[in-house]
């Protein structure tokens, strides 16, 4: 059971976590091809805020304060009383209300189809992005090779 | 004295509309895009958000339209903006350690495991202005080769193996916040880190540069730099765990610096540390250095009296925002402080006559 229920949040936090990263534009047009949204009422109205993101000195030891990013928050239940959390970078309102209503979604019998119309496809994007990335930077590694000095 | 002076609405309404239309510049050019602005003046944008304490590439974008390119005026409006947003809460420490790389480089292990991997780095170009881009032209897209996706280690972890290096002992206290309290002296060296990563890049440069001419010389090597995007995970008190929130690129500067020991410690190297938002390495390996410059006290060192070894001149003066400000307001009204200047100044030179008079009078 309590392995169930870590699985289920370890799920969650994939694709919260994908939503937080996504692109405005890719999430947008995944989302606006699933068709109406079910109705909801809002528990929090978008609202946009910031965080204070932190690191540690030396990279491992103590926290320190980095600067802000922006983030957009909401929080709404559907009418079968599912909540959904949407928390996303950056300052668009739409996104974050599709990434609540992604999250209460997930949460239901409809969650295979929104897994293979937006979750699947935007984490393939992602990915292939950030792959292409991988791909150039690793074209740009050194291969030393030494000279022969003749000194023997 | 601060007298209210009334006038001066009407001169001040025109100059702002001749500002903006300044700033448009001529009708017969197209005018600049915030996408245009974030894309291609991207290391621009990367300075407004590590200065102005706000990663959002477009608000940095925007924000440096408006100053017209003025990038300090632009850091301005993100502190600013930054004032009128709800705090949310405070992010889990980034793991620079799982970075994906675009570029990590150590000037001291060659074959470090993971490589020395370049990325759109300026080094080894020119400086030749390339005519090429007054033309239009389209860019040719960069080679690829199999991609590294595995965590790139960081460079110290080996030499930690080796009990050679000064430790950076993990902890979980929390941190002081300039942005909430006041910067006060002593500082740590968390809050020290806070306000060098969000410090005027030109005055970090200038003090890091005099401890490299001398000025509390610690002959850093930079043992590693990488450059990518780290996740920013935060607990959410609604759901009970910790989700990634979004992700930031930053620049991150490990220097390996010279060490005598000291009564306690053995001869070792210590570390300087720079982390900085955006692609910003001038910054992040000035801040490193500034960084282990001021660590004299707690390394045991001499204070040698340089400038980079004071935290109070150094921490009171990085803020280009503080000081524009303070610098700036001098050209505003001061015309009853001036007025009471000008009587005082006319008062002692009326006295000093009159006392040369009776001088003369007397002889």
């Amino acid at each position: 059971m309590a392995d169930q229920q870590n699985i289920a949040i370890a799920e969650r936090k994939e694709w919260m976590g994908l939503l937080a990263r996504a692109p405005k534009g890719a999430l947008m047009e995944l989302w606006g091809e699933v068709g109406a949204p079910p109705s909801f009422d809002w528990l929090r109205s978008p609202e946009v805020g910031g965080v204070m993101v932190r690191g540690r000195t030396g990279g491992t030891g103590a926290p320190f304060n980095l600067g802000e990013m922006t983030v957009t928050r909401c929080s709404l239940v559907l009418t079968d009383g599912t909540v959904g959390h949407g928390y996303v970078q950056g300052r668009s309102k739409r996104k974050a209300e599709a990434a609540a209503l992604i999250d209460a979604m997930m949460q239901t019998d409809a969650a295979g189809d929104i897994r293979a119309r937006v979750i699947l496809p935007l984490s393939q994007q992602m990915q292939a992005a950030s792959t292409d990335r991988a791909a150039k930077a690793a074209a740009t590694k050194v291969e030393f090779f030494t000279l022969v000095r003749g000194e023997d | 004295m601060y007298v209210a002076v009334k006038g001066g609405e009407r001169a001040i309404e025109n100059a702002h509309a001749w500002l903006a239309e300044e700033r448009r510049g001529s009708p017969d050019i197209a005018e600049l895009s915030i996408d245009q602005i974030r894309e291609q003046l991207s290391l621009a944008v990367n300075r407004v958000m590590a200065e102005g304490s706000l990663y959002d590439p477009d608000l940095a974008a925007l924000a440096i339209k408006q100053a017209r390119g003025d990038l300090i005026e632009a850091i301005f409006l993100m502190r600013a903006y930054r004032t009128t947003l709800p705090r949310f809460g405070y992010s889990n420490p980034v793991e620079t350690g799982e970075m994906t790389c675009d570029r990590r480089i150590s000037a001291t292990f060659k074959d470090a495991p993971g490589g020395q991997v370049l990325g759109p780095t300026f080094d080894y170009t020119h400086r030749l202005l390339d005519f090429k881009l007054a033309a239009e032209g389209e860019v040719p897209a960069a080679p690829e080769a199999q991609p590294r996706m595995e965590p790139t280690p960081h460079i110290t972890e080996f030499l930690k193996g080796e009990d050679i290096i000064q430790d950076e002992p993990f902890s979980d206290a929390t941190p002081g916040d300039l942005t909430r309290e006041p910067m006060e002296f002593p500082a740590n060296r968390p809050l020290r880190l806070q306000s060098l990563t969000r410090g005027d890049e030109g005055f970090v440069l200038g003090m890091a540069y005099s401890t490299q001419r001398g000025y509390a010389r610690n002959h850093a090597f930079v043992g590693e730099l990488r450059i990518g995007k780290v996740a920013v995970e935060m607990e959410i008190p609604e759901l009970g765990f910790a989700i990634e929130i979004g992700e930031v690129e930053v620049t991150e500067c490990e220097t390996v610096n010279q060490f005598k020991g000291s009564k306690t410690e053995p001869p070792q190297f210590t570390r300087g540390y720079g982390l900085v938002f955006g692609q910003s390495e001038r910054k992040s390996i000035a801040m490193a250095l500034v960084d282990r410059a001021l660590r004299w006290e707690e390394l045991g060192e001499d204070n040698l009296g340089a400038p980079a070894q004071d935290e109070e001149f150094v921490l009171s003066h990085a803020d280009n925002i503080q000081a524009t400000g303070f610098l700036e307001h001098i050209k505003l009204p001061h015309y009853v402080d001036f007025q009471s200047e000008l009587e005082l100044v006319r008062k002692l030179r009326r006295e000093a006559e009159e006392r040369t008079a009776l001088k003369e009078a007397a002889e």
